[in-house]
């Protein structure tokens, strides 16, 4: 009786905000016992080869689970990236044949853009959910690289070798995708944190009635934040063929659910607003050191599926508890 | 009343439209028989159910993403069920599936209100976790069906005395008009019905005048997963086998919705609009498939018709929203 007077803030809420004020920590937490539970199942496992394998893995579905924490900022989601990205790898694979790596790039990117300038209209001056928009253009984007596929079929496909570097080498044992992920890291954090873009993604993400009063001009904002996410996602399609060697046609589909899940339990709040992309990163690892884990424990891709569903849910249900607490 | 006008107005203007489709099609394949009109009919029927199913909940103010998943998870459930077994057997399984339905959607329903999660999320977590549920049932397409339940879609009914016109009345057509009028008419009469209106019109004015809001909330979510249980028996028993990866049928179901009259935002239009409108929406793809155009080509030009239609549909909330 007399300990809850003493205790003017009980614990759970004490954790509570610290949890909102820090989720990075919880969350570091969380990826060291993901790897002990590891370690233990199958002493030895984590050793330095291990390690770098898992950074690999983790990159591509870091970098799409960026594009998602940036289209939740505002309230929206982006569930194109998975169909942007085989795109972008199917159609440079295709086109390299013929071309110049360089200009093979260029040209598996120019979906990319299209698709999100189409899901930016739509979201951002017609107003449909992103949910429903972003479905629709996968939807049209994966019948167009169907229809593509028929043109190429005879050329085959192959895969630069500087993509295949970039995508599974390794200097001194460390991954080179790291090159490409580290700039892109930064670029998205300080555009988030210090730029008036980031300013204005947040805004909208907030309070759009409020950001749309002081004169930020909402369309704008959606329009270019998807044209990012979508070149964002090609250029994953590029990295992750380079990892996958196999061009297919549903390549980035299975990394699409597990970039929600990552950017959800980096603490992005999915109503927009609230979050970054440094939890989304340890996300994405947390996640695939999760894959490993299911996998050595013959967990069926089913239940894998069942599980991030349920990961989803419960996280964003707890923020909400959170935030409804303050 | 006016509101009555204008919402029968637009299920009229659909009718005209589908008339419309009806005639150019005969132009373009002057062969175009009952045989043809009772196969569009069979595919229409898994496309129809995820309709009702999408427009139950919109009109109770929300939205259902796990209705693709719903349908893949009961037609993989109902064919790996009648696998191997007795004909007798599926007597048991059909509404075995049709309760699984309704109580996935049951918690569906109860996973909003107890959380307090959007609706949107709710669903998009509910989805993922249906579609393992579908894969753990079956890996790969597969899975059987009784021979009697794939009769009751062949073929047409038989009127005696009027070959003619009983040759227009396919049995899939009758099966699903029984099967959403016997639950929709009631619906619609019932207090319950009105209150779904209600929660979907304005959820704040419902609860002040009496309506449980919650309770509900539920009931429709759970209805909803009733239509879409009906929509993968449909599915398995069109196809005989039961697919774990479900097809385009969230984007169909919400682009019907909106072309049928519903508005997205709730409380407003009927079960007829939406269903006449998946009947247009598959007869534009019969034409370009009769126009000899790549079904390929076909699957990007009835991804662009759906995102238009939610575009404008959008659009036009909005519009309304701001006068």
């Amino acid at each position: 009786m007399s300990t809850t007077a003493i205790q003017p803030v009980p614990f759970g809420r004490r954790l509570k905000r610290f949890m909102a004020d820090r989720p990075l920590i919880p969350l570091i937490i969380l990826l060291v016992i993901l790897v002990l539970v590891l370690q233990i199942l199958r002493p030895g496992i984590v050793n330095e080869r291990w390690l770098a394998n898992t950074v690999k893995f983790a990159i591509p579905l870091a970098i799409l689970a960026g594009c998602q924490t940036m289209t939740m900022l505002t309230g929206g989601i982006d569930l194109s990236v998975g169909t942007v990205a085989t795109m972008s790898a199917f159609i440079m694979a295709t086109q390299v044949v013929h071309h110049d790596p360089a200009v093979a790039i260029l040209i598996a990117l120019v979906p990319a853009v299209l698709i999100g300038l189409v899901n930016g209209i739509g979201v951002g001056v017609f107003r449909v959910h992103p949910l429903i928009m972003t479905l629709g253009t996968s939807l049209i984007g994966t019948g167009c690289l169907q229809v593509y596929q028929r043109t190429v079929i005879a050329s085959g496909a192959k895969i630069p070798p500087f993509l295949a570097w970039l995508g599974t080498g390794l200097t001194y044992g460390v991954p080179n995708a790291l090159l490409l992920f580290i700039p892109v890291a930064v670029l998205i954090v300080f555009t988030l944190r210090r730029t008036g873009f980031g300013r204005l993604i947040y805004a909208v993400g907030d309070n759009e009635g409020a950001a749309r009063l002081s004169g930020v001009r909402y369309w704008q904002v959606i329009t270019a934040l998807y044209v990012i996410s979508s070149v964002l996602a090609g250029i994953t399609g590029l990295l992750y063929i380079g990892l996958i060697k196999a061009p297919s046609l549903s390549l980035a589909e299975p990394l699409v659910l597990p970039s929600v899940a990552a950017a959800v339990i980096g603490g992005t709040s999915i109503f927009g607003g609230r979050g970054g992309y440094t939890g989304t990163i340890v996300g994405a690892l947390i996640l695939t050191v999760l894959t490993t884990l299911l996998t050595i424990l013959q967990m069926p891709e089913g239940a894998r599926r069942m599980l991030f569903g349920l990961i989803v849910l419960f996280v964003t249900a707890a923020y909400l508890r959170i935030i409804e607490d303050r | 009343m006016t509101r009555l006008v204008r919402r029968q107005g637009w299920v009229a203007g659909l009718l005209v439209l589908f008339v419309v489709l009806f005639v150019i099609t005969k132009l373009i394949q002057p062969g175009y028989g009952s045989g043809d009109f009772g196969s569009l009919v069979r595919a229409v029927l898994p496309y129809a159910f995820a309709v009702a199913a999408q427009t139950i909940v919109v009109i109770a103010g929300g939205i259902d993403l796990s209705v693709g998943a719903m349908m893949a998870l009961t037609s993989v459930t109902a064919a790996s069920m009648m696998d191997g077994a007795s004909e007798e057997y599926a007597v048991f399984v059909v509404p075995f599936v049709l309760a699984m339905g309704l109580v996935l959607g049951a918690v569906n329903g109860m996973l909003i209100v107890v959380t307090r999660v959007p609706d949107i999320v709710v669903t998009l977590a509910t989805l993922f976790v249906l579609q393992g549920a579908a894969l753990l049932v079956l890996g790969a397409p597969g899975g059987a069906v009784a021979e009697w339940l794939r009769a009751t879609i062949v073929g047409t009914v038989a009127i005696p005395g009027l070959p003619e016109i009983s040759a227009w009345i396919p049995k899939a057509l009758v099966l699903l008009v029984v099967f959403l009028c016997i639950i929709w008419i009631p619906l619609k009469r019932s207090k319950l019905g009105l209150s779904i209106y209600a929660i979907g019109s304005s959820e704040l004015a419902a609860f002040r005048s009496g309506v449980p809001v919650a309770r509900t909330r539920i009931i429709a979510y759970a209805l909803s997963g009733l239509f879409a249980a009906m929509g993968g028996l449909a599915l398995t028993m069109s196809t005989g086998i039961g697919a774990p990866i479900p097809g385009p049928y969230l984007l169909a179901s919400v682009a019907a919705v909106v072309l049928g009259g519903v508005a997205l935002g709730g409380g407003k239009g009927g079960l007829l609009g939406p269903i006449v409108a998946v009947f247009v929406l598959r007869l534009v793809r019969t034409d370009l498939t009769l126009l000899a155009i790549d079904p390929n080509v076909t699957a990007i030009i009835e991804g662009a018709i759906m995102v238009a239609v939610v575009m404008f549909g959008a659009f036009i909330t909005m519009r309304s929203r701001q006068s």
